[in-house]
């Protein structure tokens, strides 16, 4: 079965950067305004998507992959992720995605300078277990943080080479309890010290400044309250999420997303009316806490027919699983297509990354997958997978274990068994 | 198997303690009378269940797709609960005068999702540090506590779990420990005590636990701190139970040959251990790597107990043919991995090789949220083996989350699966099961309604959540 479909595609291992192709025949998602096409010819060419026209069309010069029966999206998009910053998290060594405060007091004092720019590695195991799920970008982020903000995450492209597509993207930070528990150890300290680190950025001068911010923090939340990028906040209760969206109307620019959002649902009018984008995961329904007692698996769907835009995916090494977490959302309610947002062009637009990544239509990388089907049906699999018009090869460390064992009975030991 | 050789012991300590004198029998049994009484004798049950089923009424689903849990599908068939039991499955029955009729066209019915991996009422919601009940941390072999006994029934993700069709599930003790303590089986009906919803019958196992986790946390506290120190430590506790129940068995082979004997001193940590030796306590054993596991098989075959099951056995598939030569289920994740070094080398067909192989695979949540999905992670897996060739049929494959959970528990006598007198314990499925939009519309348990999707008088609500912001909300 496996060298079937390896053999169905091996002619797209060949397609190079520069090549020109089409994808023809696939019920097609574009996630822009042609929306859903239930059969569609998808033309790439240098690495962009070149045209989307409507039925199976035959088009000179283009090389065809037939995609019949098959379902298209554009490439996936990890919302919330640390890949390229951990390989193994715990007792395994260096982790670039959590940050000892001790450590870093001589660069920051809030934490908004971290940069994890500097610390991706395109080389990490995660990322083509990620991407052959089809995954091909994704923001990621400091998970753990001693200081109030979270520093400032970069959004990347899954491939090995030239796998930055934005540094210095986002900036997060965590205002649940257990933000407050780090920072003053009560929301009476951590919310003025967040507004006041606010205001304070908004007089940054690069060439003089005497503020009580770290300079490297006022410089990185400069950009912030100048709405160049967003900043994502983690909440979760109602009366937090009531606060997140007052700091939003205080600074006029603040361009700013809740994260984690348990209790979204209970404010949701007043997040769509704000343009309050949300990114959650959907199967989060327990009251694992004091302000998470809203808790329910009807929260995306509350979300998204109130009108606000939701993203999916929360997760670092098993971020494929947010095809299943959007299922769940849209079997719990959330309408279909909303589901497909919250995995691509929602994420794209929370980003500031949606005139690249995240849609299928003219000018996009051309950044597609081939589903089996239903993408969010836990029983479909992505089967091809193409980053700026690349077929990437459908291996990963994952799938070289599992063929190594596939059969037991062999004569040499297994290391001599290779897949 | 094990169930039946402690409910075997529970009654013959019973009639013995009844006092069979009162009867004026034959000789050999008047002095078998006089030595119980004289003996010490251990109840193996002094926290027992007292689980009523909710009640139960004759009910009936018909036009429906079976999937029967013991490999067999029956296409627009029906099934009928009575008396808390099966009362009849095929396609053609009698329907039982006053039966509710439920027509369940387009829809499925399965055996009621078994977890053997939930820390659910030990490490519940919220999430509090006063509410951590779950690991003794204070020595590497606690065989001496009981998971039931930091159950907190009111954790509301039983009423989660059960909205995902889960009818009865394992509570183990954490992992930090070499020995860890007992399991209990619980009946997935919340109720004011543990004992309320305990499973009657259902063996104790004993959590046992591999590798990093009690190497991490004994380290720095006197050890065990290598793997090396973790395997000298099973083997130093076997060695002591070993002698343990030798002077028990010292001590009734003397009452028995009416010799005057003094009963050992009572030591709750080596009862647990005895009872392993003995056939009566299953081992659940915490290993992800092959390595370890074989090394554990080995410990095994050495003080001749049975593992009934690894938990989590994230690399079952690099030695599925010792695991089936060893009659060693597999507890295990769909997809989970790389969360620790031993969870590394984790795959996604994990579960169907080990199934392929001939062992005893079964898919287990170890978490409040993926207990909600068992069928999903069985459906993830259950594809992706197909996609590599392991052709399984779908009714096969729901053995991995029925029968072999309930083999494992040693409750397969009474329940995992749809055959005539089992317990009536029965999930309707709104769609096909291994469908994300597929959701559990009834669940029944004893043949009692104790969930039903469309009736929101049919969910329970936990003392916790009552008077919280949105109790008695979709969950």
């Amino acid at each position: 079965m496996k060298r079937i479909l390896f053999a169905a595609f091996a002619c797209l291992t060949m397609t190079a950067h520069g090549a020109q192709f089409a994808i023809v025949g696939a019920k097609v998602h574009t996630m822009a305004e042609q929306g859903t096409l239930e059969e569609a010819t998808i033309l790439i060419k240098d690495g962009y998507i070149q045209d989307v026209l409507k039925g199976s069309q035959t088009v000179r010069g283009y090389e065809q992959i037939n995609a019949k029966g098959k379902v298209v999206t554009p490439g996936l998009i990890g919302a919330y992720t640390a890949l390229g910053l951990k390989e193994v998290g715990l007792s395994a060594g260096q982790v670039d995605s959590s940050v000892d405060k001790d450590h870093a007091e001589h660069l920051t004092s809030l934490g908004a300078a971290l940069d994890v720019s500097y610390a991706i590695n395109p080389d990490s195991s995660l990322i083509p277990i990620a991407r052959i799920e089809g995954f091909t970008a994704a923001a990621t982020n400091i998970e753990r943080s001693g200081f109030l903000f979270k520093g400032q995450g970069a959004i990347m492209h899954l491939t090995d080479d030239d796998a930055l597509l934005k540094s210095r993207a986002f900036v997060s930070v965590d205002v649940t309890n257990s933000g407050a528990d780090r920072v003053g150890g009560t929301r009476a300290v951590m919310w003025p010290t967040l507004i006041n680190a606010l205001t304070e950025a908004l007089e940054y001068d690069k060439e003089d400044w005497d503020g009580m911010l770290s300079k490297a923090d006022a410089e990185a939340l400069s950009h912030v309250v100048a709405g160049h990028i967003p900043l994502l906040v983690m909440a979760d209760r109602k009366a937090d999420i009531l606060q997140v969206i007052a700091l939003q109307q205080r600074f006029a620019k603040l361009n700013v997303v809740l994260v984690n959002g348990v209790e979204a649902w209970r404010v949701a009018e007043q997040l769509a009316q704000a343009n309050i984008p949300v990114i959650i995961n959907p199967e989060y329904n327990l009251p694992g806490g004091f302000d998470r007692i809203g808790a329910t698996l009807a929260n995306a769907g509350r979300l998204a027919r109130a009108g606000v835009d939701v993203a999916i995916g929360m997760e670092t090494h098993n971020i494929r699983l947010a095809t299943q977490h959007a299922g769940n959302a849209v079997a719990n309610g959330m309408p279909y297509q909303d589901g497909l947002a919250a995995l691509t062009s929602n994420v794209a637009k929370i980003y500031g990354m949606d005139k690249q990544v995240g849609s299928i239509k003219a000018g996009m990388s051309a950044d597609v997958v081939i589903w089996s089907g239903d993408p969010l049906e836990v029983t479909e699999a992505a089967e091809q997978v193409f980053i700026k018009g690349q077929a990437i090869e459908m291996r990963s460390r994952q799938t070289e274990l599992r063929d190594r064992y596939l059969d037991l009975e062999q004569a040499r030991p297994m290391s001599y068994v290779r897949p | 198997m094990h169930a039946t050789s402690l409910l075997q012991r529970g009654l013959v300590i019973g009639l013995l303690s009844a006092g069979l004198a009162a009867c004026g029998g034959a000789d050999e049994q008047s002095s078998a009378s006089t030595e119980a009484k004289n003996s010490v004798q251990i109840n193996p049950d002094p926290f027992p269940s007292t689980y009523h089923p909710i009640p139960a009424m004759t009910t009936v689903i018909q036009n429906v797709n079976i999937i029967d849990g013991i490999g067999g599908l029956l296409e627009k068939a029906s099934i009928v609960l009575q008396d808390g039991k099966i009362k009849a499955i095929g396609n053609s029955i009698t329907i039982p005068a006053n039966a509710t009729v439920i027509d369940g066209k387009g829809k499925w019915v399965t055996p009621g999702i078994i977890d053997t991996h939930s820390h659910l009422g030990v490490y519940p919601s919220p999430d509090t540090r006063s509410h951590a009940d779950g690991n003794e941390m204070t020595s590497p072999v606690t065989s001496q506590v009981w998971a039931e006994h930091s159950v907190w029934p009111f954790d509301p993700g039983f009423q989660r779990a059960l909205a995902g069709g889960v009818t009865a599930l394992q509570i183990l003790p954490g992992s930090a420990n070499l020995f860890g303590g007992r399991t209990v089986v619980l009946k997935n009906v919340p109720d004011r005590t543990m004992q309320d919803m305990k499973f009657p019958g259902a063996p104790y196992g004993i959590k046992m636990a591999c590798g990093e986790n009690p190497k991490r946390v004994y380290g720095n506290k006197g050890g065990p701190g290598t793997r090396m120190g973790n395997v000298a430590g099973y083997r130093k506790a076997w060695i002591q139970a070993t002698d343990y129940k030798n002077q028990w068995d010292e001590y009734y082979t003397k009452i028995d040959a009416g010799e005057d004997a003094k009963a050992p001193k009572r030591d709750l940590q080596m009862e647990t251990l005895k009872g392993v030796l003995e056939g009566e306590i299953i081992v659940h054993m915490h290993c992800y790597r092959a390595d370890e596991m074989t090394v554990m098989m080995d410990v095994m075959q050495e003080f001749d107990y049975q593992i009934g099951s690894f938990h989590h056995a994230v690399e079952a598939y690099k030695i599925a043919d010792k695991l089936r030569d060893n009659n060693v289920c597999s507890s295990m994740w769909a997809d989970w991995w790389g969360f620790k070094m031993e969870a590394y080398d984790g795959i996604r067909e994990n579960v169907p090789m080990v199934h392929n192989a001939g062992a005893c695979a079964v898919v287990h949540s170890d978490s409040d949220i993926g207990i909600q999905r068992l069928n999903q992670e069985m459906a993830k897996t259950w594809a992706d083996g197909k996609r590599v060739g392991i052709d399984i049929s779908k009714a096969e494959a729901w053995q991995w989350v029925s029968a072999n959970p309930a083999k494992s528990l040693g409750i397969f006598d009474q329940t995992g699966s749809l055959e005539v007198g089992k317990n009536a314990d029965v999930v309707l499925w709104t769609a096909d099961p291994f469908s994300t939009y597929a959701q559990a519309e009834k669940v029944f348990i004893d043949g009692g309604l104790a969930f039903d999707r469309n009736d929101p008088k049919n969910w329970p609500v936990s003392d916790f959540e009552l008077g919280q912001i949105a109790a008695g909300d979709v969950k």
